[in-house]
């Protein structure tokens, strides 16, 4: 194999472990630190993709409305879905899981209605990029980079900030916290926020690659809860070393066989390793790691 | 659960059972000669949906396995029906075939999972992820080099040609959607009666005490794992017979074994109440009427009233319809006594 086909093959596989990357974090909060069962995540997706084409056909600028509208308006959706709905639900998981479904369907119906079953996108920036003998898209590369640079800001957050001090401490206990003077629902609605405004934000960054559908959802939510639970419970580590593995076999099962079976490799891969690692990766391995 | 006297139990689960089969007679003998022969034939798929319902009230309500993936043996119980139907041009074997496909998938998922002591949630992921499996593969296999015999799996548009039940013996003598629909309210009340009993049994009882304390169930003797595997294998089987039903009076797709389904079994069997048979049942029914009703409006996309309704319930009725119902009767009765 030559040089400059392995470093494609590795540039995609860095591209695969970047997008699983980036669609996870926002599950990795709700479902990883909250515990609620988010199946609207997909259609969590799917708003921050559509705020962003809106943003951008409004004549935005293209990063302001990827970067900056989708999760704005993803991260107020998700505000008044925890006032409405999920705070009701701490505790219940199963419940927490139909009524988002029931959320999940409820917003692709009305989008639906809004803005009809068509694909619609905007083409990505960045144009392309030679590496030695052959070109890759600049806007994969930024796509890598942009996930770096969310889990680094995350890890900053929750590591050295008292607000994610004061998120982890919650969630471990919140009776706790709550003696301490923290108001545990505040910081579940603020949390849920969050993590809502991570999920537009992966909308907001994918939809120039897949385009944008009603029902994109779909497509995401399986790999990122199945990422996201492989990881166990330190979300970031876990979300991280999750994304490396199945994005990496994920890649070469594609670059071997056709992209369907390389998804099939990616689950099964998954099951054998929950039959290993019941508790997920950091079950095992960089156990207290965020 | 408060234990009745014996007497009274026994009259109980009798009058359950003697009302099951009068309901089934009736919507047997009753249904098809009150609807056209479309309706007919929506009801036969909602019966079969019914008895995929019932497999998870079952393994879910009294084995405590929340199982995500029932829509695969669901599935495979439809494509194995399929596939043996192509090949043999003749249903008959085809049914055995049909029912031990998913009931042996089930006891080999079993016994990865309970075997291998593997917790709540990761049990909900690896059956959601074998059910995603099936599904990314069953949609691949277009094209001619996919095919099984003479049976071609047809990738995305599944298998239209799936030939409906015949009679026993006589390949040529396909039955009529009526005796399909017949055949189908048979097997849900079949399925039912054989839940009640098997629930009745010791082997059902131990099921159930493993659910309330596993560790207790363990520590006087049962080996949790067998039990959990008997009645995960006994949910397989019923998810098998209601894909044949479904298989043979629509056909077998990829669908079969989407997302939208795993999600709707378990939507079913809340809506109607968890720890009962007959409410996932309920559910089901009316959760596909509404669906049906939704779907002929037209202002308003079905799958809007559909979220909305199952987010009032979870905020509403946290138990589900029919223990909801049996509560409000139960305080009923006591205040006429007062």
């Amino acid at each position: 194999m030559d040089v400059d086909l392995a470093l494609a093959v590795l540039l995609q596989a860095l591209t695969g472990i970047g997008t699983l990357v980036i669609i996870s974090l926002g599950l990795a909060v709700i479902f990883g630190m909250m515990r609620v069962i988010n199946l609207a995540h997909g259609e969590f997706l799917m708003l921050g993709g559509y705020s962003a084409i809106l943003a951008v056909k409004a004549g935005a600028n293209i990063w302001i409305g990827m970067l900056l509208v989708a999760p704005v308006v993803v991260g107020a959706v998700g505000f008044v879905v925890e006032r409405v709905l999920i705070r009701h639900l701490y505790g219940r998981m199963i419940d927490t899981m139909l009524a988002t479904w029931g959320l999940s369907l409820a917003l692709i119906g009305g989008v639906t209605m809004i803005f009809g079953n068509s694909v619609s996108g905007f083409s990505a920036p960045l144009g392309s990029v030679a590496i030695g003998g052959f070109r890759t898209s600049g806007y994969s590369l930024f796509l890598i980079g942009a996930a770096a640079a969310l889990v680094v800001c995350i890890w900053l957050v929750l590591r050295f900030t008292a607000l994610g001090l004061i998120a982890r401490g919650t969630m471990q206990n919140p009776d706790i916290a709550a003696t301490l003077g923290v108001s545990p629902a505040r910081v579940y609605a603020i949390t849920f926020t969050i993590g809502a405004a991570l999920s537009g934000l992966a909308g907001g960054l994918i939809a120039p690659l897949s385009g944008v559908v009603p029902t994109m959802g779909a497509a995401y939510i399986a790999k990122a809860f199945i990422t996201v639970i492989t990881g166990g419970s330190a979300i970031l580590a876990g979300t991280l070393s999750a994304s490396v593995l199945l994005g990496a076999v994920n890649t070469v099962g594609t670059f071997l066989t056709t992209p369907v079976l390389g998804e099939v490799v990616l689950l099964i891969v998954a099951i054998v390793l929950l039959r290993l690692l019941p508790r997920g990766i950091t079950g095992r391995f960089f156990r207290g790691a965020l | 659960m408060r234990a009745a006297p014996p007497g009274i139990e026994r009259r109980q689960y009798l009058l359950e059972i003697g009302g099951a089969i009068a309901l089934a007679a009736a919507a047997a003998i009753g249904l098809p000669r009150a609807l056209e022969l479309f309706a007919v034939i929506n009801a036969t798929v909602f019966v079969s949906l019914a008895v995929l319902a019932l497999s998870l009230a079952l393994i879910w309500g009294f084995g405590g396995i929340l199982c995500f993936g029932q829509a695969a043996f669901f599935g495979l119980g439809g494509y194995a029906y399929a596939v043996a139907a192509l090949n043999l041009s003749d249903t008959t074997y085809a049914v055995p075939i049909a029912l031990l496909v998913p009931t042996a998938a089930a006891a080999a998922l079993g016994y990865v999972m309970f075997f291998g002591r593997i917790s709540d949630v990761y049990m909900g992921v690896i059956t959601l992820t074998v059910t995603l499996i099936l599904f990314n593969f069953s949609n691949s296999t277009a094209g001619d080099e996919w095919r099984i015999g003479a049976a071609p799996l047809g990738g995305f548009n599944g298998i239209p040609s799936t030939p409906p039940l015949n009679v026993p013996g006589q390949p040529g003598a396909a039955l009529p959607p009526e005796a399909i629909f017949r055949i189908a309210v048979a097997c849900l009340a079949l399925c039912y009666i054989l839940a009640k009993l098997v629930l009745r049994s010791s082997f059902g009882r131990v099921v159930i005490a493993i659910k309330e304390n596993e560790l207790r169930a363990e520590l006087l003797g049962y080996d949790a794992r067998l039990y959990k595997l008997g009645i995960f294998s006994l949910g397989g089987f019923m998810a098998g017979i209601a894909g044949l039903l479904f298989a043979s009076c629509v056909f077998v797709s990829p669908t079969m074994f989407s997302l939208s389904y795993s999600a709707q079994i378990i939507i079913w069997v809340m809506v109607g109440g968890l720890g009962t048979l007959a409410g996932p049942i309920i559910g089901c029914i009316l959760l596909q009427m509404l669906t049906t009703w939704a779907g002929t409006l037209r202002d308003i996309s079905p799958s809007v009233i559909l979220g909305v309704i199952l987010m009032l319930v979870v905020l509403a009725l946290p138990k589900g319809l029919l223990p909801t119902a049996f509560a409000i009767a139960g305080r009923l009765r006591r205040g006429d006594r007062r």
